[in-house]
């Protein structure tokens, strides 16, 4: 057919891209100017290469993005070949960012992706806020935390504490298990940041100690016997690496042994691979629904050439098939997406005090905290070699260090909550300074 | 290669040997391997499918670059089915993969005993008059076939099967099967040696939930004439009585007892979903009955005699607060009970098959027992023909969703991805498929659809100017995203079919990729 359109690599994407339609988002444009746009302008991080990774980089690779980033710290499995499609046998042991990147790039020309093989954490806050979008595919609610609290740290509020939109930075975010997933937009300011709802994720339930030690009845409580108790009366200092073969036998070893001494069936290598990795199962089609999803609101977020997802999707393949898309709202008071703690300081508090007052702040209760403002590292608690560069900053008050800015948003990372549920966070602080000995107006008159 | 259950650990959690060998038994014949297709058996070939044919009459072009992973720049005029099926193999050498460079409508007109070779067969972007040809000729050689389209941000994925029966559905959350309300003879006599008023605290704490429920259901039931809690006040006093025998706050084995006490209050006997199984009329068996419903008479008989009224126990029980010992014995009795009831099912499908003329031994105990095991939760699908279903659909349901808002789009969809079809018989192009004549194609989409509803017996009803713009818009465009949706729903129906676990989708699934309000639709 002599169509010049059917020569075109964007083909079928140009007809989303290039063409008015009325289901579309308030800011689609459409044009050449556009899907040029999509490819020169817009960077894209994927967090996670893994099986949604893998997915998301394909989808989107194909979906009109040409600059995609992509974060890791783990290295291929041979389990993780029923489904990360990018990697192969021989790819074992190599890390999944690196490989991921390669052959997307191999297959799809045009297309640049730089992968990074390191912790969320390792990153600067700086490496975050490069990005147009940031797209999710991960298996653990402590990243997601992590990674949102990032995203929303760099939202900056009005006056009346309306959120400036230039500075809103969009996270996708998809999940799996088994037949079961979902995939999310958020805006943060706009739509409920993953803090608002976090009672989507309860936390795993533990199995209390005593019945472990006195009272098992399943083949997991055998294994956990084995692995949380017995493996520390035996080897004293020896931690357990469930990396490790020979200690996951031994354990399996322990547990089965325990087993037959109470007669409970069931315990199995498999089964204690799963209780004490805290396996969940994955298959490719999943995942597969699940990234596509992700890709596609991606894809509609950068370029408005269709309405968003409003704003959760959840897919379950179990019985049937059911779908369904729930509005979730924020949380006015929520730490992460919200406005900011508002702190009222002294111009002449030092770092120090400013690190000590966090310790005892209600709302905080943060201990060990390096302190960030506008990307640069005022403080770090670690490493040592951080530690040793910045501590002379401990001695200088906050304002200084501000450029004397009246007001400014500063981000904290600690360790904070209280007993065993301490954890390391980012906090997001609306700190303003007192004018030279006069107390604000607005608190004078609050008290 | 990998140790196979090292490479499929993930997924043999889900679905056991037994489904991976179903699996690996099974062979896929997939028509047209544009995106949708292509992305449809990635992840068929990735969980390890036995094998694989790859069906597709076209020459890689640039745009097929734009939107398909499994072909690149060194594919450029070569036959695409070759060079999918070449990328597929790649991902697993296990799967034994082949092509056939041919159109599939040409297939499907000339040589229809093609079809009978597979399993399963995948048919992606199929006009419907190939789908209709196709599904008659599916259904007659017993092979079982899933339809699947991306068309811009919409697509459908429709199974077509007679009949697919599941005995492992592996329902998310089923009631439990404890007999609390009904116990069997050994269950009672096992309470009678339990004291809910030892003054042995340790004791105390430890008896598992399911004796205190029977014990305080039979001293309710004493005192009630027999019968067991039904009113809400019955349920609240019977609640009162098991706080009253705590002797202190923190007894978690009494906790659980008052949060399972609804078990004890639920009715005895069978569901409607099973009763509605029993009353098939395939249970009426014959020499050629399958053997699934060979079992379901077995079982209909087992309730009216020796399960007075009730299935087979399938013999677990839910972990809860007790001491080892208890818990242990308890667990036995259960599935002492269920072998029981398991080996008279056994006897009674032996006698159904002499009686029928077949090899009593036919079916195997591991088949039996399964059976047994999950006859609670039995299911049977069915769908009707593609074009049964094109011709006259079930008019209220249509109706039904032509006006409800939250199915506007869906059913939006699912008439103009129908009148894509004929306007492409009418006018040799899909709406929207060149630009230049957007205005015309979106005034003939509207007249089509139009005149289909009317052939539905749906008169008067029309579409949203904005939907008919915007299918107009797509172009038949087979965008990557979509395609990758469409094609993972479909492998996971896919994998449901054959594994005969978990519940296959019913109806048509509409893809609304506008906002993800997908509707399944019954018609
Ligand atoms: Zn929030």
């Amino acid at each position: 057919m002599a169509d010049l359109r059917s020569s075109s690599r964007s083909r079928d994407l140009d007809k989303l891209l290039l063409r008015p339609g009325h289901l579309v988002g308030p800011t689609f444009e459409p044009g050449a100017q556009l899907r040029d746009d999509l490819q020169e302008y817009v960077r894209i991080l994927v967090v996670g290469a893994g099986g949604l990774g893998c997915e998301l980089l394909k989808d989107l690779a194909l979906s009109g993005f040409r600059n995609l980033e992509v974060i890791d710290m783990d290295r291929i499995e041979v389990s993780n070949l029923n489904r990360q499609f990018l990697f192969r046998l021989e790819d074992v042991g190599e890390p999944k960012a690196e490989v991921a990147a390669k052959r997307v790039m191999e297959r799809v020309s045009g297309v640049n992706i730089v992968p990074h093989f390191c912790r969320i954490e390792d990153k600067e806050l700086e490496f975050y806020s490069e990005f147009s979008i940031i797209v999710l595919g991960l298996d653990s609610i402590e990243a997601r935390s992590y990674i949102n609290a990032v995203a929303c740290g760099f939202l900056e509020y009005d006056a009346n504490d309306e959120p400036l939109e230039e500075t809103m930075k969009p996270m996708v975010d998809g999940g799996t298990e088994g037949f079961k997933g979902h995939a999310r937009v958020i805006l943060p300011g706009m739509t409920p940041c993953f803090e608002c709802t976090i009672w989507l994720f309860p936390p795993q339930v533990k199995f209390p100690l005593c019945t472990l030690a006195e009272t098992p009845r399943t083949a997991a409580h055998c294994i956990e016997y084995a692995h949380l108790i017995k493996w520390d009366e035996v080897h004293s200092g020896k931690s357990f690496d469930p990396d490790n073969p020979d200690h996951m036998q031994w354990v399996y070893l322990e547990a089965a042994k325990r087993a037959q001494l109470f007669g409970i069936p069931g315990v199995t290598y498999s089964l204690t691979q799963g209780v004490v990795k805290n396996i969940i199962p994955a298959i490719a089609s999943t995942n597969a629904i699940i990234s596509a999803a992700c890709a596609l609101e991606t894809l509609k977020i950068a370029s408005g050439c269709s309405k968003t997802l409003s704003n959760y999707l959840t897919y379950n393949g179990l019985e049937g098939l059911h779908t369904k898309v729930t509005e979730f709202v924020r949380d006015k008071d929520c730490l992460v997406c919200g406005p900011g703690i508002f702190m009222e300081l002294e111009t002449s508090i030092t770092l120090k005090l400013f690190i000590d007052q966090l310790e005892e702040h209600p709302k905080l209760l943060m201990s060990g905290a390096s302190v960030t403002v506008r990307g640069k590292n005022l403080y770090m608690a670690a490493p040592p070699l951080l530690e040793e560069m910045t501590r002379s900053n401990l001695a200088i008050p906050l304002f200084e260090l501000m450029d004397k800015s009246p007001t400014g948003i500063v981000h904290v990372t600690g360790t904070a909550g209280k007993g065993d549920k301490r954890q390391s966070c980012l906090r997001k602080l609306r700190v303003a300074f007192k004018a030279n000995g006069i107390t604000d107006t607005d608190m004078a008159g609050g008290a | 290669m990998a140790e196979p259950k090292t490479k499929y650990d993930r997924q043999l959690r889900i679905w056991g040997e037994q489904g991976q060998a179903a699996l690996e038994k099974a062979s896929i014949c997939l028509l047209n391997c544009g995106p949708t297709g292509s992305e449809t058996l990635k992840n068929l070939v990735l969980g390890g499918i036995g094998s694989i044919t790859v069906v597709d009459g076209f020459k890689v072009e640039n745009g097929d670059l734009g939107n398909n992973f499994m072909v690149n720049e060194s594919s450029l005029g070569q036959p695409k089915a070759k060079c999918v099926c070449g990328f597929l193999q790649e991902l697993n050498d296990a799967v034994k993969a082949r092509f056939i460079e041919e159109n599939p409508v040409t297939l499907i007109e000339t040589n229809p005993s093609f079809f009978s070779q597979f399993t399963l067969v995948i048919a992606t972007q199929l006009v419907e008059d190939s789908m209709v040809k196709l599904d008659r000729i599916c259904r007659d050689a017993n092979v079982m076939l899933i339809f699947a389209r991306s068309y811009g941000l919409s697509g459908f994925v429709r199974i077509s099967v007679k009949e697919h029966t599941v005995i492992e559905s592996k329902p998310d959350h089923f009631l439990d099967d404890l007999r609390l309300n009904n116990p069997w003879p050994e269950l009672k006599k096992f309470t009678e040696n339990i004291d809910l008023d030892t003054s042995d605290p340790v004791v105390h704490k430890h008896i598992p939930y399911i004796l205190i429920l029977v014990k305080i259901a039979e001293e309710w039931a004493k005192n009630h004439g027999g019968r067991l809690p039904s009113s809400r006040e019955d349920k609240k006093e019977f609640k009162e009585l098991i706080k009253a025998k705590m002797s202190a706050t923190d007894e978690d084995n009494y906790k659980e007892a008052i949060d399972a006490s609804f078990k004890v209050f639920a009715s005895p006997g069978i569901s409607s979903d099973l009763k509605r199984i029993l009353d098939d009329t395939r249970a009426e068996v014959e020499s050629n009955t399958p053997d699934f419903w060979v079992m379901v008479a077995a079982l209909k008989e087992f309730i009216a005699n020796e399960g007075g009224g009730e299935a087979p126990l399938d013999g677990s029980i839910p972990d809860m607060t007790s001491s080892t010992e208890l818990y242990v014995n308890l667990q036995k009795l259960y599935q002492a009970k269920a072998e029981a009831d398991f080996l008279v099912v056994e006897e009674r499908v032996r006698n159904i098959l002499k009686k029928i003329g077949r090899d009593p031994y036919s079916i195997s105990k591991t088949v039996i027992k399964s059976f047994c095991k999950n006859a609670r939760k039995l299911t049977v699908c069915r769908y009707k023909p593609i074009e049964e279903e094109f011709n006259s659909p079930i008019l209220p349901e249509l109706q039904k969703y032509l006006t409800d808002e939250e199915y506007s789009v869906a059913v939006g969809f699912y008439i103009l991805l129908r009148a894509v079809d004929r306007f492409s018989a009418n006018y040799n192009a899909f709406p929207g498929q060149f630009d230049g004549a957007m205005d015309d194609d979106i005034s003939r989409l509207k007249t089509t659809a139009v005149s289909l509803l009317g052939d539905l017996g749906c008169n008067g009803s029309t579409l949203t100017e904005d939907l008919i713009n915007e299918m107009c818009r797509y172009g038949a465009a087979e965008l990557h995203a979509v395609a990758a949706y469409i094609g993972g729903v479909a492998s996971q129906e896919v994998i449901k079919l054959i594994t005969r676990q978990f519940v296959p989708m019913s109806g048509t699934f509409i893809f609304n990729g506008i906002d993800h309000k997908s509707q399944l639709l019954s018609l």
